[in-house]
Formats: structure tokens, sequence, C-alpha cells
């Protein structure tokens, strides 16, 4: 027995316990923080939805779910796609250049030029993901003389043509996202798969 | 001395000997000595450890009838979550009553806070030595937050689905890591089921666990430095020689529990008003929208938080987006709630009472008032062009106030120097009270008319 104490191994001990110590707590903490991921069968979810456009009128809008999101369809008439025109000044990415869409939607409409006027998109504001509301009305008093129909977030007042093109000067940083789509009759539309 | 009386004596010493009893005793009540001149402010500290105690008990009680289940029942677009709320509401024998007052109690919750806080900031009980005991409060501050966030999700409604659906969404918008960290926290691509299950869980044990070792932190740091009071002055500088304690303190039990109960009874009377005649209070406490079941594809035309998260929302509604990213807002709002933590190293002047501070402080306090209430009320109606004007003025001046702190304060006394002692009040001081309340109701109100 001896009254020496050796400092620096029982410091080189401290530390090694410490550091073994800490790779268990990393080990045990790691099926903690996996399994706040989305489980197996929440990703399984989401196959692609079919739609019946046959009897969507002009001006109309309708509303169907994919994977949990509201997607719409809106079969826009002549005159909004005249007017979408003349207020291409005010939007923030006109053109679509920094905003999220299949090749195929890469234009101004933003849509399938087989059916261009027949608008598809996610409607999830870019924002913080509200549902905007469906404003097609001219000039309504909320929303000014100079509204020619688009879609007005209730949360935090974005606003969007009816290309789901951002104006600026709003929270949105971003166009309405497209999903990816294919026709597969003059009647119907697949949404959630394009190839 | 009676039989009774040595009965009692024997056992006390018996436990006094295994655990400290006695001594915690009287180091917490029956010795812990507290200023003498409390006045109205100092309320709001045990009313909120009230609260506290409502919002554990009747929660215990409501899981009892509770499921936090977002399936819906077969047949129908109602939730078994949303379903077992109306039950509870419905068929429970004192549900409603049970339901109603932890809903009223989150909401009291923050009036008793924020009254507590403010408190705080005008006679200066953040300032050395008790800046711990303010970092500890403003981390009570955002368990409470997040409390009430995790809460309001479980009824399952239309608010609360689109309001969790915002927040969560807030986390997306950190760059890089936003849009997995988003869905990490919902477990799932929108606000779903294992969303539900998961805030269940932590607002009904991770998160209480945590507020109540923050708040016996809170207490323990307190008591370990005396409390502050409306003079701002230490009491502890001037103690009796022969016992030791202060000349200006008076022992916690009898003086302040009596004092506090009577606090209770009045603030009791005022929830029981809320709790059988308003539980709703017009939609400010629990939002019309939520009696609407979760419908994940559309959102109700205008939606808010509840009122106590309104000032942080507004903040975060005036900042737009630029540069491609929205990441400014949510910044701009974590930034409003995290800056006031550093109020202790903020303000320079060694004056801790507004009643002896310069006029520079007094000017700024009276901006920020109008700045944080004019946000509360921004933030609870739609958007449009010129109340995003005043909210961006209103943010500005919130934050203003804070930034410009070290500044302001650096040689800012008043004209009546800081006193030896404490004071005792006047009826001038009390009139002004009452009037600088009507004052702030008055115009608080005006100014929600007009905007």
């Amino acid at each position: 027995m001896t009254n020496q104490v050796d400092n620096s191994k029982r410091r080189f001990l401290t530390l090694a316990t410490g550091a073994v110590g800490g790779v268990a707590v990393v080990g045990v903490a790691t099926p903690l923080i996996a399994s706040f991921f989305p489980s197996e069968r929440a990703k399984a979810a989401g196959a692609p939805v079919e739609v019946d456009i046959s009897k969507l009128e002009p001006g109309q809008k309708i509303d169907v779910e994919w994977r949990g999101k509201p997607v719409w369809l809106v079969n826009r008439t002549k005159e909004m796609v005249d007017n979408m025109a003349k207020i291409e000044g005010k939007l923030v990415d006109p053109t679509s250049d920094a905003s999220d869409q299949p090749d195929y939607a890469h234009n101004k409409l933003r849509s399938r030029a087989e059916h261009a006027n027949l608008w598809i998109a996610l409607g999830v504001c870019t924002h913080l993901g509200c549902s905007p509301t469906y404003r097609p009305d001219l000039a309504p008093a909320d929303l000014g003389p100079e509204w020619v129909g688009g879609f007005y977030c209730p949360c935090h007042g974005s606003k969007f043509d009816l290309a789901g093109r951002v104006y600026s000067g709003v929270p949105a940083p971003k166009n309405l996202v497209i999903p990816p789509y294919k026709y597969l009759s003059a009647t119907s539309v697949l949404i959630g798969e394009d190839k | 001395m009676s039989k009774l009386q040595a009965l009692t004596k024997s056992v006390l010493g018996w436990v006094d000997d295994r655990f400290p009893v006695t001594s915690t005793y009287k180091e917490h009540l029956s010795e812990y000595y507290a200023p003498k001149n409390f006045n109205f402010w100092y309320y709001f500290g045990s009313l909120a450890l009230l609260v506290l105690v409502i919002q554990i008990v009747t929660g215990i009680f409501l899981t009892m009838n509770y499921k936090p289940d977002g399936s819906l029942i077969p047949g129908t677009n109602v939730s078994v979550a949303f379903t077992s709320v109306e039950y509870i509401m419905r068929d429970v024998a004192g549900g409603w009553i049970i339901r109603y007052m932890h809903s009223t109690g989150a909401s009291m919750f923050f009036v008793v806070v924020y009254l507590h806080m403010f408190r705080g900031l005008v006679y200066g009980s953040y300032k050395q030595p008790r800046e711990l005991i303010w970092i500890f409060g403003m981390l009570i501050f955002l368990c409470l937050m997040a409390e009430a966030f995790l809460g309001y999700l479980l009824p399952w409604g239309q608010m609360s689905f689109w309001g969790a659906q915002v927040i969560v969404n807030l986390f997306s918008s950190i760059p890089v890591i936003g849009p997995d960290l988003s869905v990490w926290i919902r477990g799932d691509f929108v606000v779903s089921d294992a969303t539900l299950n998961r805030f269940f869980a932590l607002h009904v044990i991770a998160v209480p666990l945590v507020l109540l070792a923050l708040v016996v932190a809170h207490l323990v740091a307190l008591h370990e430095v005396g409390s502050n009071n409306p003079d701002g002055v230490e009491i502890k500088k001037h103690k009796d020689p022969k016992t030791g304690f202060p000349i200006d303190g008076i022992p916690f039990h009898p003086y302040y529990t009596v004092k506090d109960i009577f606090g209770v009874a009045v603030f009791l009377a005022v929830f029981s008003y809320v709790l059988f005649f308003v539980p709703e209070m017009g939609g400010f406490f629990l939002e019309h929208p939520n009696f609407d079941p979760a419908d994940p594809l559309k959102t109700p035309p205008h939606i808010a938080p509840v009122w106590y998260f309104t000032p942080f929302y507004a903040i975060l509604r005036a900042i737009p987006s630029f540069l491609g990213t929205q990441v400014w807002g949510v910044i701009g709002m974590g930034a409003a709630v995290v800056i006031i933590a550093f109020l202790p190293w903020l303000d320079r002047s060694p004056i801790k009472s507004i009643r002896y501070r310069g006029t520079k402080f007094k000017v700024a306090l009276v901006l920020f008032l109008i700045a944080f209430i004019g946000l509360g009320i921004l933030g609870a109606k739609p958007s449009t062009n010129t109340r995003t004007v005043f909210a961006q003025i209103f943010s500005f001046i919130y934050f203003g106030f804070f930034i410009a702190m070290p500044f302001y304060t650096k040689n800012d006394a008043g004209s009546v120097p800081v006193p030896e002692r404490t004071t005792e009040t006047n009826t001038q001081r009390q009139l002004a009270f009452l009037a600088y309340v009507g004052i702030a109701v008055v115009g608080a109100f005006v100014f929600g008319k007009l905007v």
C-alpha cells in the first residue's frame, strides 16, 4: 500500500469513463430520437389519386386529397387566362424559375400543354402550410380594385394568381407547388404520378 | 405542556432527526423574510403557482376520458379525439366543468404570468443578484408556451389542426435542415395521428416534469437571494443586530400567506365568473372554429392563435419574406421571446425600481407597453395593409426597447434618489396606478376598434 496518488492516472480514468458513458448515452438516445421520424406505415401511404374531370365546369375548382394534402383542379376560363397576363408585373417569379413544378408545368400557365387551361396544384401555401381560399371574383372589396382572381391565404395574407404564382410583398416566398400528374384519358387525370 | 403537545414534539423530533421538516419550514416560510412593502403586483407569483396546481389536477382528470386518437370514426369525418372531448363535455358527470377549468386555467396562466413578468420589468427584479431567477422564469415561460401549443392540438378541431400546421411549418423555413426537422416533429408528412399522439405525451408528462423542476429552481433561487420590492432596495442591508433578520422584512408565514390567500379569493372569484358565464371569452379563450372537427383540406377563413400568442404572431406576420425565404419572420418571432431573457444584461442602470428611474426609461417603457398590447390586438385580427404597417412600427419599437436599452438606461436617474429603506405607499401613487390602468384599458379598446 502506498499513499502516493497518481493524479494523471486518476484523471485519465475519469475522462475515459466519462467518454464511454457519453457514447452509451448517445447510443440509448438513438432509438428514442429515431422513433420521432415517420414510421414505415406513414412512409408507405401516398398512392396516386385518379380524378374524373369530365364534369369540371369552366371557372370551377374541385379539391381532392393526395398524401393527406389538398390538391386543387381549376378549369380556367379564357378570360381568367387573359387577365393573368396583365398582372405579371406584380409577381415575384412570373416564369416560375425559382419555384417547384415538374418540367412539363414549367411555363406561364403552369400546366401540361394538352389541357393548358386546367390547372392542378398543391393547395398548400408555401409560407406556413395553410390552404389558401379560391377567390375568382373580380375587384372584391377586401382585395382591392386590381384583383383579377386568384387565391388568398387567410393565415398570413399571401396572394397568388390563378397559376399559383405569388404576388410580391406578401410572406410566401415561392409559387404554389405543382404535383406530378398525367392524363389517363380526355376525362381522367392521375395525380401523384407522371411516368 | 399538554400530552398532545408533548407527543407532537417527540414525533416531530423523531422525523427531524431523519428529514429536515422543521428547518425547511423555517427557511422557506416562518423565517423567510420578505420585504414588508409588497403591493398589488406581488400577488401574481403565488397565483401562478395556484394555476399550475389547477392545471395539473384538472389535466389528470381529463386524461381519464380523453383519447389521443386522430383516426376518423367510420362513416363520419369526425375523429375519435374530437368525439372524446365532446363526450367529456356532454356525458361525463362534471366533465364540462373540469374541461372549462383547464381551458380557462390555460388563459389565466398567461394573464398571471404576463403581469408577473411586467412586475419584474417595472421594479427591476431581474437585476443583480436576481439574474438567475429571471432566467429560470424565462425558461418557465418557454415551457408554458410549449404546453399551451401542444395542448391546443388535442381537441383536434379546425384551429387545433391549422394552428399546429402553421407552427410546425415555422421550423421548415430553417435553411438546410428545416424540411426534415418539420417531418421529424410531426412524425408524418402532414399533421396526423402520429403528431397528435406525441403531442399528447409531451403535453401530459414531458413538459410538465420540466416545468415543475424549473418552478423549484425559480423558488430556490428566489429564497437564496430574497425578494425584490417596489422600492428596489435590498432589505438585507439593514438587519436587526440581535436577531439577524432584516428590519424591513416580515416572515412569509403568516404575513404573506394571509395576504396571498386574499389574492387567491379575489382571483378565484374572477376565475369562476369566466368559468361559469363566459368560458369561451367571446372566442378568445376557446376559438369558435375549434368547435368544428379538423379538416386537413380546408383552412378556416380567418385563423389566429389564442390571445396569449398574438403579440409574437403579429411580429411573425409583420416581417415579409425576402431572399427567397420566409425564415426572417420566424427568426423575428423567436428573437422577440428570447431577447426578454437578456434584460439583466441590457439594463445598465443601477436603479431597480421605476419609482426612482429617469424619464428616458419611463418613456421607453410606455412605448414598449403600447407596442406589446398593440401587437397583441393586431395579431388577433386578419391582416390588412394598414394593420401590417402598424405591426411593423410596433415590432420596431418592441425590439428597439431592448436593443437601445444599454444606451438609454446609462446615466438615467430620476429626481428622487433611491431611499436607504423601504417606503410607505401614498394616495397619490395609488390614484396614479388606477389612472394608468384606465388609460391602458381604454387605449387598447379604442385602438382595437379603430384599426
